[in-house]
């Protein structure tokens, strides 16, 4: 029997490979177009990671050093569904941020903007059985690059999930509500359809936040769904 | 119910290893207590035909025995307790990856069919907006001739693409992956 597929993803929701705004995608995007590949056994599984892999800790960005690192804390949290609205349990996230200054714990990043000693800007953390994961973090801040002049990338974390199969692997970027930078960047505006788009911006949620300690942002993600459902067992 | 929107992908950006590098790994066949080891090299190049120096690439296989460390394979094939079947390998500053792992066996395509050995590869930089889906095939394989996959690429250099290339003598492959050009890399749609 061949395996159920995974659908494609939402219509208008993935950016194009190429996307000539941002410089890079030139000389980096396919340029012939993709053959079509029916889903077989291979694609349809893929790397299952246990709790083993995570500590409880590794979920707070702002505990892994001697001292706390500057600026905003915040606590960004979500649920991991599908297109269905299926949790996806027991899935591994892992994120990575500049600093509050807007300067990555990174040798390629050379901006002129202060080093955190005590923040180095990675966490990693598991869905729980009904997809939900939770972050401690810093605000990062905006940050300058040389895609075109003045261009300032909008305050962002990346996220990488993997979900149930090689098919669900996601790495996106998470932005902050209200941020003036975002009209202007051309990795925020690959993704043409405006609500597709606006997935991306986390929302402030005062549920998460806690009184004299830190804002809370939502950010729930969806995957890729299935056809039908598999049967289990 | 109406669908949710699928969360648009993003770059991995210049700075990925500061988040994924934590879980590379360059040797799938530590632990493995089956199969041939080998080893695949080469190097990712753009469009200008520069090495790519901060590409990575996800690996993903069977075991020796071509079943999946997953539970939606329900072949009746071994598990190997070792081998998980899961890669995450960069480039160097050079362009250049090297993994070692073993060489999986057959797996089952769509129909009757069976596949030629092969690990799926999803490709990530700086630069794409989005991961993209190639698969490795072995030179020294007969099944690749049937295997149903391959078939799907109707050039035969485009196919070429996708075969690493066995050094005489050793279970050593070659494997370079072209974003763009004439060598350009077979991505997939899947």
């Amino acid at each position: 029997m061949d395996p159920i597929g995974y659908r494609p993803s939402t219509p208008g929701s993935q950016p194009n490979y190429l996307h000539p705004p941002y410089k890079s995608t030139v000389k980096r995007a396919p340029g012939k177009p993709l053959v079509l590949l029916p889903q077989t056994l291979t694609e349809v599984t893929g790397p299952i990671f246990g709790h083993d892999k995570v500590a409880p800790t590794d979920n707070d960005l702002t505990k892994q050093h001697a001292g706390e690192p500057l600026g905003e804390r915040i606590i960004v949290g979500g649920q991991v569904m599908d297109e269905d609205g299926r949790p996806v349990p027991n899935t591994l996230i892992e994120i990575w941020q500049c600093n509050a200054a807007g300067r990555y714990n990174h040798p390629v990043d050379q901006h002129d903007a202060p080093i955190d000693a005590n923040f180095t800007g990675t966490g990693r953390a598991m869905t729980d059985a009904e997809g939900r994961y939770q972050f401690t973090s810093i605000k990062p801040g905006a940050y300058p690059w040389r895609n075109h002049p003045n261009a300032w990338r909008p305050a962002h974390i990346h996220l990488s999930l993997f979900g149930p199969s090689f098919m669900t692997r996601l790495v996106t970027q998470m932005y902050f509500p209200g941020d003036p930078l975002l009209p202007f960047d051309p990795i925020f505006n690959c993704v043409a359809d405006p609500v597709a788009r606006d997935r991306m911006i986390s929302q402030f949620d005062l549920e998460r936040t806690v009184p004299e300690w830190a804002l809370g942002f939502r950010f729930d993600i969806v995957l890729r769904g299935r056809n039908a459902t598999p049967m289990v067992g | 119910m109406s669908r949710r929107i699928t969360t648009p992908s993003q770059t991995v950006g210049p700075y990925l290893h500061l988040g994924l590098t934590w879980l590379n790994t360059t040797d799938l066949a530590k632990g493995a207590s089956a199969g041939e080891p080998i080893t695949v090299s080469g190097t990712v190049f753009d469009g200008d035909g520069a090495p790519v120096p901060d590409a990575m690439l996800e690996l993903w296989q069977a075991n020796a025995h071509g079943k999946y460390a997953h539970p939606e394979d329900r072949q009746d094939k071994p598990l190997d307790q070792g081998f998980m079947g899961f890669g995450r390998v960069p480039t160097d500053k050079d362009g250049r990856f090297s993994f070692r792992t073993i060489k999986p066996g057959q797996v089952p395509g769509r129909g009757n069919t069976m596949q030629a050995p092969h690990i799926l590869v999803a490709v990530f930089m700086r630069g794409m907006l989005k991961h993209a889906y190639t698969r490795i095939y072995f030179s020294d394989e007969a099944a690749n001739a049937s295997d149903p996959v391959l078939a799907l690429v109707e050039s035969p250099a485009r196919r070429q693409t996708l075969i690493a290339d066995r050094a005489k003598g050793k279970a050593e492959y070659r494997w370079d992956l072209h974003m763009q050009g004439g060598q350009e890399t077979v991505f997939f749609d899947c």
